[in-house]
């Protein structure tokens, strides 16, 4: 699948955004200055809202985005967006009980966090769910989004703390250390098991052919490259996925926890290492589409 | 509504038979000039004349060999949408813009409301959505919906652009949800099957498969032998008796 | 299936609701399609006196409806931005391509100013070749009254084998000759077509003939389209396809599986042919003094005529001739060549490349299919003798070729082989069999014989005949008294004797050698020579900027060239004469010409000016008329010098070739007369009233054995297709044949000259032969080790489809196909790009793999390779980047043999171009190699005035759509 930077933008960034505010709902950061309610809560939105934006740059016609509200009942693209919305709102919401009434009740900052991990899934199901990219169609997959969500939005949590200047205690270190680890964990036995089993189709399945022997694509439809190879046929060779696998496991694993360890908590250090993880994740969505394989390409006489 | 409806009786749909079509592309072509100015948008292209023309089309044909050898086999292979009972592209849409009918299983793009997100593309096994380049919105066949009912076409004409323009009549159109219709007859008879039945799409168009060939390396089938024997002289004892009988 | 429950509201009430009644058009215009040479008949709707939508005439007799991909890509050929705009002259040097625009005025003083004195000094100095010609009949006329021997169209690079062998054997030959009985037929044969000219009839006819189940076998070194469908696929090795025909006759005879009785009646196998070697009439046939062809009566024992009723000729036997040496009946003849043991399916099995068993099957089949599965139609019909038949007998077996046995220099010889195979068979003109359309059969003497021996051809006047004809033996070729081709192309001379069609692919290499002499003008139509209808493409292009040293100017000093496009052809022109395309013009598809008729009818079509040019273009046969009536050509202009014809138009209503008999069959006299009758001037409008045809059809009982049938031969009378009856018998044994031969064996006055005598012996047998083809002689085995060929795409036409936004989406590049076992050889994987060889040069192209390939064979698809700056395609298009010519392969020569002779890469009989010949080697591109074909060519100048800037994207259709008339609306 073409990785299409609009898109890869949109989940790592949201998922960050969503990580964060359901971190800060469950109060890991303390926001009884209002002044920092409003600074923190307006740029957590701030990066809800980019990631949103920018899905939309890749749409025909983004003038009628708000038309994706209306299907909720059976896509998980519609929810994404109207759970996302709901989201937004329910921060919102969240956001001005704080500054009337003080910390809200914890069920009802436990129910926004669900709804901001229910977003993430949402958003993570618009590729799980498909039957037709085989890599994607794999339990791990809402899982990987659901970690990277939390373990960025836990970085990006010791960031805010160390630039309020709030205290950051060795078991929140440690925890977000171990959250970034189990995160690219989860990630690396995605890498191994997604797509390993395959959708079943092939070239035999796909044309009916198989029992006439080994079938093999001869011409295709058009000589020049069509929408559908554009889109869908890009794949990145396997020799640079892994040195990119490693890259991102450097970049956005090695690389934040090591600073974590190693180096004082100061805010530069951490927004770096926040910056470093989401690196990873970025080079990780950018081959999470790169090397996946969608059904269509067979047809075009991808062995699959 | 994105969610699908019950499946309807009228299942239409198109029977394409592999045994016949030679590839010539008739159908591609014919279904682009005839939807380019009708159903929505033109079907647009890009590059027209440069490094790489591409556009928007309904209908693709394929060309795959099957088997090794002596024995291999071209077989040229035209899709389109196969308007699939259970269709994840009207499942995925987040507008409403696609949609299964109700009356007779045709999936449609609603272009008015389609934002051009692509996820139908993706969610489509077979290839069967293209977004238009220009419009930024999803084409696909639409059976030709604005011909098999259009009442300015003479009635022998209400019938899809590419079945029409067939010149070996590998394309037929018809109910697949009547089994006593003409193309459920078809499927039936010559083995008609699914593409990618795994992916559970259910789709209603149906192909029909290549006709078996001969083995290469078959015994012969001998001579209908009349003379008696294969020499000079018993050729011409044949022709001559064979006169004789003539007269 | 119409559906009936039309316009239903949606059953969901949140379901879009889709207009699916809207209006189609406001009008619809009925024409003939030019997209390719078939001539389907299309309905083109029109909305807002533009192109909404074109379909296929469903009432037309070609293609009953369905239309190809090209005629479905009319639209954009129409629009295209590489339609030339007005007449032009050229202003840079010969090839660059640039151009200053003229008035027509301007245009045809010009070549007026250029033709007069050639025809008022010697006119064979202009060489007039149209191409891809449908108004031959107008074009061969105007060379004729010009004076000029040196006419042909494309015929002779194009498949002149196929028709010169058809018309000498049977009097016919494949497409638009004849066509197989697809309704009846049990075994389909094709050798050697991709695609062929009756495009739709022929995907129509295996449509029919698979859906009733029916073998369809294909024969061809390639699996692609037709050979797809087949249900056997003989691979052959190319070349070869007479060896492996004359096993299957072998197989037919020795098992018994010939039709006797038909070759008896219908053929001249029982004919008396004259054995008396060393005499000058050895070979020919036994006659009485009448010249009446002698048959040996079984019964008496005696020789009689032919045409002698109720007797029963013999196949077996001898009489002892008065004059010395005796007579056999042919069919002795016949069985003695054929029964060898050379031919038995193991002795040719391995260069043919198909097993004996597989060639067994195939000849178990043909027996099977033709005599197990006899079919029988009650229908009384009496034959030219006036014997009385009460049934019609069918041995339904059809078979339909073309360029893959006819484009090899032993093209000729198997085309006459293959005929002699449907003759064993009986199928020919029978039901189930391969059936001839209207006004063919037409045997060779009821052909002209061609104009141009040297008291022929008279300054300032009329050809004394048609340029071009069949021969009939030595006499006629056309030779100055010192043997020398009297043509430019060397045809009818002993180069290729029987010619039939010219040697296009002749005319330049030979003019600019002065070979057989220089010309002056070389005025061509409709034919790319520059590029893709040329052998030895780049040498052609230097030969057309060739300069004669001592004077300065071109060897070939003036070239007219008329083009709708700006094809690679148009830069190595002089003067331009914009033609007008398929939609904008009027056109005779007639009957005297190149006929569209069924076998069941004879028809004729028309094309009319659907839309009015948008430009300042011409039709060309009306500029041809124009320049003739200019040139105070005999029958162009009125006795008081001024134009006889409006335009073309006037010309295919009121020209008469005979009085009553003019182009168009249909409509004549008050417009209710068929064939006959004086000329109607409502004759067009009741045409395009009619849907741009007319048809009639053939009466019952002269259906089938037209050529011996009298109730077809009265029919034929009656239409005008002939005076008087002219009913005939096949030749199997070609007495012509054997005139040349014994030319070249001393005998007659006019004899070939020393080098070609040995040549002529092996080549112009009576019998058919097989020889192995030039090419494959002239050069090394180890060297050049495969075959290479080229195909015609379904979906495109020659070099005028790329520039077709939607064709060229479908082939913008071409790919060369080999077998897996080749690839393998040369460690080739798919995309690789490899070096191609010949003896005559390289071409560098990309790889694609196939295993449905006869193993010796690599192939690739015809002409989509474009040179740059032609067709308004932008520089870096794939056409020119990836897209490649075979032809930098083939040279118009083969390879020279040390006696200073110009030896032709043609079939010896013929001239035919023997482009499928061509032997190459391959090899691996290395790494550092540039991905782009080689030759590449410098840039053709976009100055020759047609569209600079071609629109990037195309939205055809826009402002009929709705999201349009919601945005203009927005605007106002
Ligand atoms: N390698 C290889 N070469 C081959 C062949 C092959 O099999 N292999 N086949 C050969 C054969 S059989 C043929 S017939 C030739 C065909 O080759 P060509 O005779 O060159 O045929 P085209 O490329 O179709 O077009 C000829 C010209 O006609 C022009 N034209 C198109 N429409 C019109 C019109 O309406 N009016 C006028 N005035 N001009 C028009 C086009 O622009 C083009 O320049 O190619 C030959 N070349
Ligand atoms: N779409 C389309 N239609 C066309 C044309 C076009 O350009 N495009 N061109 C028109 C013209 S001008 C012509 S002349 C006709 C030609 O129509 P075809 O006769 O179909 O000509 P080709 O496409 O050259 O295909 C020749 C076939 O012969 C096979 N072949 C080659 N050598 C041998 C051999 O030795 N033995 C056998 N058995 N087969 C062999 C090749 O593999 C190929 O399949 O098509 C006409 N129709
Ligand atoms: S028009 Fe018919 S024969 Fe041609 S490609 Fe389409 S389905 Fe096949
Ligand atoms: S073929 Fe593809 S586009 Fe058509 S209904 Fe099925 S899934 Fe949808
Ligand atoms: S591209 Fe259009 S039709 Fe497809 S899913 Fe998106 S909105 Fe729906
Ligand atoms: S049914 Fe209509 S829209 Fe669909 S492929 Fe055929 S012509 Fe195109
Ligand atoms: S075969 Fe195609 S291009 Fe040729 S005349 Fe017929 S419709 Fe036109
Ligand atoms: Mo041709």
């Amino acid at each position: 699948m073409r990785p299409a930077w609009s898109i890869i933008f949109f989940t790592s960034i949201s998922g960050l955004g969503f990580g964060l505010a359901a971190w800060l709902v469950l109060g890991f950061v303390d926001l009884t200055n209002p002044e920092h309610l409003l600074v923190v809560g307006v740029a957590t939105m701030a990066l809800i809202i980019a990631g949103l934006l920018s899905s939309t740059f890749h749409l025909g016609h983004p003038e009628r985005a708000w038309r994706a509200l209306t299907q909720w009942r059976s896509s998980w693209l519609s929810r994404e967006g109207v759970l996302a919305v709901l989201a937004l709102i329910a921060m919102a919401v969240w956001g001005l009980y704080y500054i009337r009434h003080g910390t809200p009740p914890f069920w009802a900052s436990g129910l926004i966090a669900v709804l901001l991990a229910l977003t993430v899934y949402a958003t993570s199901m618009i590729y799980a769910s498909l039957h037709t990219v085989a890599r994607w169609h794999h339990p791990l997959t809402p899982v990987c989004y659901l970690m990277f969500a939390a373990s960025s939005g836990l970085m990006a949590v010791l960031s805010v703390l160390a630039v309020l200047g709030q205290k950051i205690g060795a078991p929140l270190l440690l925890a977000t250390i171990l959250m970034v680890a189990s995160a690219w964990g989860v990630k690396i036995i995605w890498w191994q098991l997604a797509g390993a089993v395959g959708s079943g189709s092939s070239l035999a399945t796909a044309t009916g052919l198989g029992d006439l022997g080994p079938v093999r694509s001869i011409m295709p439809p058009h000589t020049s490259e069509n929408y559908l190879q554009h889109e869908m046929g890009f794949v990145v060779a396997r020799k640079h996925a892994a040195q990119l696998r490693a890259i991102a496991l450097l970049v956005g694993g090695v690389l934040p926890m090591a600073a974590l360890f190693l180096l004082a908590a100061a805010p530069l250090v951490l927004t770096m290492a926040l910056a470093a993880h989401m690196a990873g994740i970025f080079i990780e969505r950018w081959l999470f589409f790169a090397e996946a394989k969608h059904s269509v390409t067979i047809y075009y006489g991808d062995a699959h | 509504m994105t969610s699908l409806p019950e499946p309807s009786a009228i299942k239409l749909g198109l029977v394409i038979d592999l045994d016949i079509c030679v590839g010539c592309q008739a159908c591609v072509v014919n279904c682009k000039e005839w939807n380019t100015s009708g159903y929505g948008a033109p079907l647009s292209d890009e590059n027209a004349y440069g490094e790489n023309p591409s556009g928007a089309w309904l209908n693709r044909v394929h060309a795959y060999e099957a088997g090794t050898g002596a024995d291999a086999r071209t077989v040229h292979f035209p899709k389109s949408c196969l308007h699939c009972e259970d269709a994840p592209c009207v499942k995925v849409c987040p507008t409403g813009a696609s949609f299964k009918r109700a009356e007779d299983g045709i999936v449609l793009v609603n272009e008015e409301w389609c934002i051009g997100c692509g996820l139908c593309a993706w969610s489509c096994p077979y290839g069967a959505r293209e977004m238009d380049p220009s419009e930024g919105v999803m084409k696909k066949c639409t059976l030709c919906v604005d011909r098999i009912y259009n009442a300015n076409l003479p009635a022998e004409d209400q019938v899809p652009a590419c079945v029409r323009t067939c010149p070996t009549n590998a394309r037929h159109f018809g109910d697949l949800g009547d089994p006593g219709s003409d193309v459920s007859r078809l499927v039936a008879a010559r083995g008609g099957f699914d593409l990618m039945p795994e992916q559970n799409t259910k789709p209603v168009n149906k192909y029909l498969p290549p006709r078996p060939r001969r083995v290469a390396d078959d015994t012969p089938v001998s001579l209908l032998a009349m003379a008696e024997d294969a020499t000079p002289s018993g050729f011409w004892k044949w022709v001559d008796s064979t006169l004789e009988r003539l007269g | 299936m119409p559906l009936n429950n039309a316009l239903k509201k949606s059953v969901n009430s949140s379901e879009p609701v889709v207009d699916v009644s809207p209006e189609v058009s406001d009008e619809i215009r009925k024409t003939t399609c030019y997209m390719c040479a078939c001539r389907c008949g299309i309905n083109v709707h029109i909305r807002d006196n533009k192109i909404r939508y074109i379909e296929g005439n469903k009432d037309h007799p070609i293609n009953k409806g369905v239309l190809c991909a090209k005629g479905s890509a009319g639209i954009m050929q129409h629009y295209s931005p590489a339609r030339l705009k007005q007449p032009m002259r050229r202003v840079g040097p010969r090839g660059s391509g640039e151009f200053k625009a003229i008035t027509w005025e301007e245009a045809l003083q010009t070549a007026t100013d250029w033709l007069e004195p050639v025809r008022q000094t010697d006119p064979k100095k202009l060489a007039f070749f149209t191409g891809r010609d449908q108004s031959q009949a107008l074009t061969s006329w105007w060379a004729q009254q010009f004076g000029t021997p040196n006419f042909a169209a494309h015929g002779g690079f194009c498949s002149v084998n196929m028709a010169a062998g058809g018309i000498y054997t049977v009097g016919g030959a494949f497409w638009e000759f004849g066509a197989p009985d697809w309704d009846r037929t049990e075994m389909f044969v094709l050798f050697g077509v991709a695609e062929d000219h009756d495009s739709n009839p022929i995907k129509m006819g295996l449509g029919k003939v698979k859906g009733r189940g029916k073998r369809v076998v294909s024969v061809n070194p390639v699996q692609t389209g037709y050979a797809a469908i087949s249900d056997d696929w003989y691979g052959v090795t190319p070349g070869t396809d007479g060896l492996l025909i004359m096993s299957l006759i072998r197989e037919l005879m020795f098992s018994g599986n010939i039709d006797i009785d038909y070759l008896r009646r219908y053929t001249n196998a029982p004919w008396l042919v004259i054995r008396n070697p060393g005499a000058d009439d050895d070979g020919l046939f036994y006659r009485d003094a009448d010249g009446n062809p002698q048959v040996l009566d079984q019964k008496t024992g005696s020789a009689v005529p032919h045409q002698t009723r109720n007797i029963s000729a013999a196949m077996h036997g001898e009489i002892s001739l008065v004059n010395g040496g005796v007579a056999v009946p042919a069919f002795m003849l016949i069985s003695e060549t054929y029964m060898q043991e050379a031919l038995s399916p193991e002795a040719v099995s391995p260069k043919v490349g198909i097993s004996a068993a597989r060639i067994r099957q195939f000849a178990a089949d043909l027996a099977e299919a033709a005599f197990s599965r006899e079919i029988v139609i009650d229908q009384p019909w009496t034959d030219w003798k006036g014997e009385k038949h009460e049934k019609m007998i069918g041995r339904p077996v059809a078979m339909h070729a073309m360029r893959g046995i006819s484009a090899h220099s032993n093209g000729f010889q198997t085309c006459r082989a293959l005929h002699l195979l449907q003759l064993m068979l009986g199928s020919v003109e029978v039901p189930g069999g391969w059936r001839f359309k209207p006004p063919y059969p037409k045997p060779p003497e009821a052909h002209p014989k061609p104009a141009g021996k040297p008291n022929q051809i008279q300054a300032g006047r009329p050809l004394a005949g048609s340029p071009l004809g069949y021969v009939l033996g030595p006499d006629d070729l056309l030779l100055d008294p010192a043997g020398n081709p009297q043509r430019i192309d060397k045809a009818y001379s002993w180069d290729a004797p029987m010619a039939a069609h010219g040697l296009m692919h002749m005319v330049i290499s030979n003019a600019v050698a002065g070979d057989p002499y220089h010309i002056d003008v070389m005025f061509m139509y409709m034919a790319n020579m520059a590029w893709n209808s040329s052998m030895n493409t780049r040498g052609v292009m230097e030969m057309l900027t060739e300069k004669d040293a001592s004077t300065g100017e071109y060897k070939i000093p003036k070239i007219i060239y008329s083009d709708a496009y700006s094809s690679e052809m148009v830069a190595y022109a002089d003067l331009i004469f914009p033609d007008t395309t398929y939609l904008e013009r009027h056109d005779a598809i007639s009957m005297l010409d190149r006929p569209i008729c069924e076998a069941d009818a004879v028809a004729d079509a028309i094309r009319w000016p659907v839309f009015e040019p948008d430009r300042d273009v011409r039709g060309f046969q009306s500029v041809l008329l124009d320049l003739g009536a200019r040139l105070k050509l005999p029958g162009m202009v009125n006795d008081d010098g001024t134009p006889k014809y409006k335009d073309y138009a006037d010309y295919i209503v009121n020209h008469e070739r005979k009085p009553g008999i003019g182009p168009l069959a249909g409509f004549r006299g008050n417009g209710d007369r068929s064939g006959r009758g004086k000329p109607n001037p409502g004759q067009i409008d009741q045409y395009i009233d009619n849907g741009a045809f007319w048809h009639k059809d053939i009466p019952e009982e002269g259906r089938f054995y037209k050529m011996a049938n009298m109730a077809y031969q009265n029919f034929a009378v009656e239409i005008g297709i002939c005076d008087t009856p002219q009913p005939y018998t096949f030749q199997i044994y070609s007495e012509v044949l054997q005139k040349f031969q014994l030319a070249a064996r001393g005998y007659g006055d006019v004899q070939p000259p020393k080098h070609l005598r040995e040549q002529i012996k092996k080549c112009f047998t009576p019998l058919p032969t097989w020889y192995a083809p030039f090419e494959e002689v002239a050069v090394c085995e180890d060297k050049f080790p495969l075959y290479a060929l080229t195909q015609r795409p379904m979906a495109m036409y020659h070099s005028w489809g790329s520039q077709n936004p939607w064709l060229r989406q479908i082939h913008g590049h071409n790919p060369m196909f080999i077998a897996p076992s080749l690839a393998k050889k040369h460690k080739i994987v798919e995309g690789d790009w490899i070096w191609v060889t010949s003896h005559h040069g390289r071409i560098r192209v990309p790889v694609a793999i196939m295993e449905g390939l006869n193993e010796k064979t690599i192939w690739t698809w015809n002409a989509i390779g474009k040179r740059k700056g032609a067709w308004q395609l932008e520089d870096d298009a794939p056409e020119v980047k990836k897209g490649f010519l075979l032809n930098h392969l083939i040279k118009e020569l083969l390879p020279p043999k040390g006696d200073g002779q110009r030896w032709l890469n043609s079939d010896p009989v013929t001239g035919q171009a023997a482009w499928f010949d061509l032997k190459v080697q391959i090899t691996k591109a290395e790494p550092h190699e540039p991905k782009v074909s080689y030759p590449q060519f410098p840039a053709l100048s976009r100055s020759n005035g047609v569209n600079p800037k071609p629109q990037k994207t195309l939205r055809y259709g826009i402002e009929w759509t709705k999201q349009f008339k919601k945005i203009s609306k927005a605007n106002k």
